[in-house]
C-alpha cells in the first residue's frame, strides 16, 4: 500500500543543507496501524508529509497503492490527496468561520459534490465521529476533543484509504486523547490504514507496530 | 467545483472581515460612481450641445466678418472690410438662400419709467425670427421692409417684459435705450438659453436703428438659411465666392452649423474622456486597495491555504477561490458605485433641471465590465501567491 524505497528528503537552508530523512525504506500494507516516534527534530512529520503527497521525496521511489507518486502532476497529486489521503492535525486547522458540517463538507466541496449530497454525508459523518449535536457550532464553541473529532470526521469524509495524523492528541487532555484515539482506532478496525506521529508512548503502544526515527533515519528493525 | 459554491466560499471568507470588505468595496463604488457619474454630465454636455444646435436651426450658415485661418500675411495690410447691409441684401439674393437675417450687437440699458435693465440689444430684420425659429409670445416680431428703412419698433425677451413691466401690458408702451425712444409691438415666447444669447433677457430692434444708436457701420454677423440641407456647402461657397468678389478679398468666415457641432463635438468628447481618466485613476486606487486587502488575506490565512490544498484542492481551484474573493470585492463596489452615481446624478438634476444628464447604457455596462476586470486584474497576483504556497510550510504553526 505505502511503499518507500530509499528516500531522503534534503532541505537546503542558505549555504547549508539539513538531511531531514536519509535512506528511508519503509512498507507498511493496507490496514495496518502504525505510530512513528522519535525525538523532536527526528525526521517524522517531514515523512508524514512525503507519504501524505505534500511533499516530494529528493531521492528515492515512493509507490502508493502500486503507483509511484514522486512524479506526478501537482494536479494529480491533489486528487490522490483529495480521494486516497486523509489528514488530522495536531492544531486542528478548522476554518473558524464554518460550522462543524460545513468544515466536513470542505472537502466535498472541492470535488464538486452536489449539495444535497454533500450534507448528507458529511451529517452521517459527523454522527460517526458522535457530533451530531454539535453540526451547527463553529469551532470556537466547541472543546479541543470536539475540534479534533470535527477534523477526523472531515479527514475521512472522503473515504480515504490513509490515514496521516500529526500528532493528534498533542493538544489534548488524557481524556479527550483517548476518545480520539479510540474513533481513529475504530476506523482502522474497519480497514483505513493509519500512521499516527505522537511523542506519547501511551499512545504509541496502542498502535501494532511502531517505527522510530532518529536524525531522518529508521531506527532498528522498524522497516 | 461548482460555480456557487465557490461563490459562497469567496462570500463566506469576505463576511469574515466585515471592515476590511466595506473599506474595499467603498473604494471601488467611488471609483466606479465617479466614471458614471462623470461620463452621464459628459454626455449631458454633449446632448445639450447637440440639442442647442437643433433648436438654432438646422440649415444655419452664420457670416462673421475676417478670415478665421489667416495662411501667410494678412492681405491689404490686414484689412478687413465690415460686412454691410449690401452684403446682406446680396447673400438674400443668392439662389441656394432661402433668407437671411443681418446681426448688430451690443449691450445697453432698456428703461421704462424708472425701471431700467442691462441686456443686449440685437438690431435685426423681421426674418430673424424664422432664421432663428423664435415664436412670439404675444404682439408681433418686427415688421417685414428695407432694412435700410430703420425704425423704433422692440421686441422684447419673456424675462425683460416681466422685469421692466410687471403686470403691466408692454404692448404699444414706450420705452427708452439710452436717448432713443421705442415701442413695444411684441414679447417673444420663452425660449431659455440658446448657444449664443439668453433668448428671454434681450431685445430686439430694426437693424438700421441699432448701428445708428450704437453708431456702428459694421454688423456682427449675417445668418443664412439655406433651403437644402444637402446643399450646406455649396451655399457656403457661393456665399464665400460672393463675398470675395464684393470684397475683393476674401476676408469673411462662412461657419455650418455642422462645422460648429463637430468642433463642439470633438471638445466635449475629449472631455468626457478627461473626466473618465480622472475618474479612473480612483479605480485604479480602489484596484490597488482590492490587490492590498487581497495580499492581507493571502497572508493571513496561510494556513487555510495549506489545509485547502492538503485536503485536495487543485492549484487552480485555490486561484479561482482567492479570484473570486477579489472580483466579489470589485463587482460589489461596482454595483455599489452604479447607486452612488445614479444617485449622484439625480442629485445634480435636481439642481439643474434643464441639464440632460443621465449616464449612457454604454457607461453602465462598461462600469461594471471594468469592475469585474478592476477584481481580475488586480486579484490575480494576490491569488497566485495563495496557490504558490508550500502546504508543508504553509500548514506549519509558527
Ligand atoms: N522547510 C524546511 N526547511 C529546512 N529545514 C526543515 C524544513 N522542514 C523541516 N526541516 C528540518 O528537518 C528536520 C526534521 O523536521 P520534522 O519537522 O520532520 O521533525 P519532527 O520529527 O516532526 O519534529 P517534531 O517532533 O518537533 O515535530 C528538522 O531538523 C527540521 O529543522
Ligand atoms: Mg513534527
Amino acid at each position: 500500500m505505502i511503499q518507500l524505497e530509499d528516500v531522503w528528503r534534503i532541505f537546503r537552508v542558505g549555504e547549508g543543507e539539513v538531511h531531514a530523512l536519509k535512506r528511508v525504506s519503509l512498507t507498511i500494507k493496507r490496514g495496518e496501524h502504525v505510530a512513528l516516534v522519535g525525538p523532536s527534530g527526528s525526521g517524522k512529520s517531514t515523512l508524514l508529509h512525503i507519504v501524505g503527497c505534500l511533499d516530494r521525496p529528493t531521492k528515492g521511489r515512493y509507490l502508493l497503492e502500486g503507483r509511484e507518486v514522486g512524479t506526478l502532476s501537482e494536479e494529480e497529486r491533489s486528487l490522490i490527496r483529495r480521494h486516497r489521503i486523509g489528514f488530522v492535525f495536531q492544531f486542528f486547522h478548522l476554518l473558524p468561520r464554518l460550522s462543524a458540517l460545513a468544515n466536513v463538507e470542505l472537502p466535498m466541496l472541492f470535488a464538486g459534490t452536489p449539495p444535497e449530497e454533500r450534507r448528507e454525508r458529511a451529517a452521517q459523518t459527523l454522527k460517526a465521529v458522535g457530533l451530531s449535536h454539535r453540526a451547527t457550532h463553529r469551532p470556537d464553541q466547541l472543546s479541543g476533543g470536539e475540534r479534533q473529532r470535527v477534523a477526523i470526521a472531515r479527514a475521512v469524509v472522503m473515504d480515504p484509504a490513509v490515514l496521516l495524523a500529526d500528532e493528534p492528541t498533542g493538544n489534548l487532555d488524557r481524556a479527550s486523547a483517548g476518545e480520539v484515539m479510540e474513533l481513529i482506532e475504530r476506523m482502522n478496525a474497519r480497514g483505513l490504514t493509519l500512521v499516527v506521529v505522537t511523542h506519547d508512548p501511551a499512545i504509541a503502544e496502542r498502535a501494532k507496530r511502531v517505527i522510530r526515527m532518529d536524525d531522518g533515519e529508521l531506527v532498528g528493525g522498524s522497516a | 467545483m461548482r460555480f456557487w459554491d465557490l461563490l459562497a466560499f469567496a462570500a463566506g471568507a469576505l463576511r469574515g472581515h466585515r471592515l476590511r470588505t466595506a473599506l474595499s468595496v467603498t473604494g471601488v463604488a467611488v471609483g466606479i460612481s465617479a466614471v458614471v457619474a462623470l461620463t452621464a454630465l459628459g454626455e449631458g454636455a454633449r446632448r445639450y450641445v447637440v440639442d442647442q444646435f437643433a433648436a438654432l436651426g438646422s440649415n444655419l450658415l452664420v457670416v462673421l466678418p475676417g478670415k478665421v485661418e489667416t495662411t501667410g500675411g494678412p492681405p491689404f495690410g490686414g484689412v478687413t472690410h465690415d460686412l454691410t447691409l449690401d452684403d446682406y441684401r446680396a447673400i438674400a439674393r443668392l439662389q441656394r438662400v432661402r433668407r437671411s437675417a443681418p446681426l448688430a450687437v451690443a449691450t445697453d440699458t432698456v428703461h421704462f419709467k424708472d425701471r431700467g435693465r442691462a441686456v443686449p440689444v440685437l438690431g435685426t430684420t423681421a426674418d430673424f425670427a424664422a432664421v432663428r425659429r423664435l415664436a412670439i409670445g404675444s404682439g408681433k416680431f418686427l415688421p417685414p421692409g428695407d432694412p435700410d428703412q430703420g425704425g423704433s419698433e422692440i421686441v422684447l425677451g419673456v424675462t425683460v417684459a416681466q422685469e421692466l413691466f410687471r403686470n403691466e401690458n408692454p404692448l404699444g408702451q414706450i420705452v427708452r435705450v439710452g436717448p432713443w425712444r421705442f415701442r413695444v409691438v411684441g414679447v417673444l415666447a420663452p425660449r431659455g438659453r440658446s448657444l449664443t444669447f439668453n433668448m428671454d433677457d434681450l431685445v430686439l430692434i430694426p437693424v438700421r436703428t441699432a448701428m445708428r444708436v450704437f453708431n456702428r457701420s459694421s454688423l456682427f454677423r449675417i445668418l443664412v438659411d439655406v433651403r437644402m440641407r444637402d446643399e450646406m456647402s455649396l451655399t457656403r461657397r457661393d456665399v464665400e465666392k460672393l463675398m470675395a468678389e464684393r470684397h475683393r478679398v476674401e476676408d469673411v468666415t462662412v461657419i455650418t452649423q455642422d462645422a460648429l457641432l463637430s468642433a463642439f463635438s470633438s471638445i466635449l468628447n475629449a472631455l468626457t474622456l478627461a473626466l473618465v481618466g480622472i475618474a479612473s485613476v480612483s479605480l485604479a486606487v480602489a484596484g490597488v486597495g482590492i490587490m492590498n486587502v487581497m495580499l492581507v488575506s493571502v497572508t493571513e490565512r496561510r494556513a487555510e491555504i495549506g489545509l485547502l490544498k492538503a485536503l485536495g484542492a487543485q492549484d487552480r481551484q485555490v486561484l479561482a477561490a482567492f479570484l473570486a474573493e477579489a472580483v466579489l470585492l470589485a463587482t460589489g463596489g461596482g454595483v455599489a458605485g452604479l447607486a452612488l452615481g445614479a444617485g449622484a446624478i439625480r442629485a445634480f438634476v435636481g439642481i439643474y433641471p434643464n441639464f440632460p444628464a443621465s449616464p449612457p447604457l454604454w457607461a453602465v455596462a462598461a462600469a461594471l465590465a471594468l469592475s469585474f476586470a478592476v477584481g481580475v486584474g488586480f486579484g490575480v497576483w494576490p491569488a497566485r501567491r495563495a496557490t504558490r504556497l508550500d502546504p508543508v510550510a504553509a500548514l506549519a504553526k509558527r
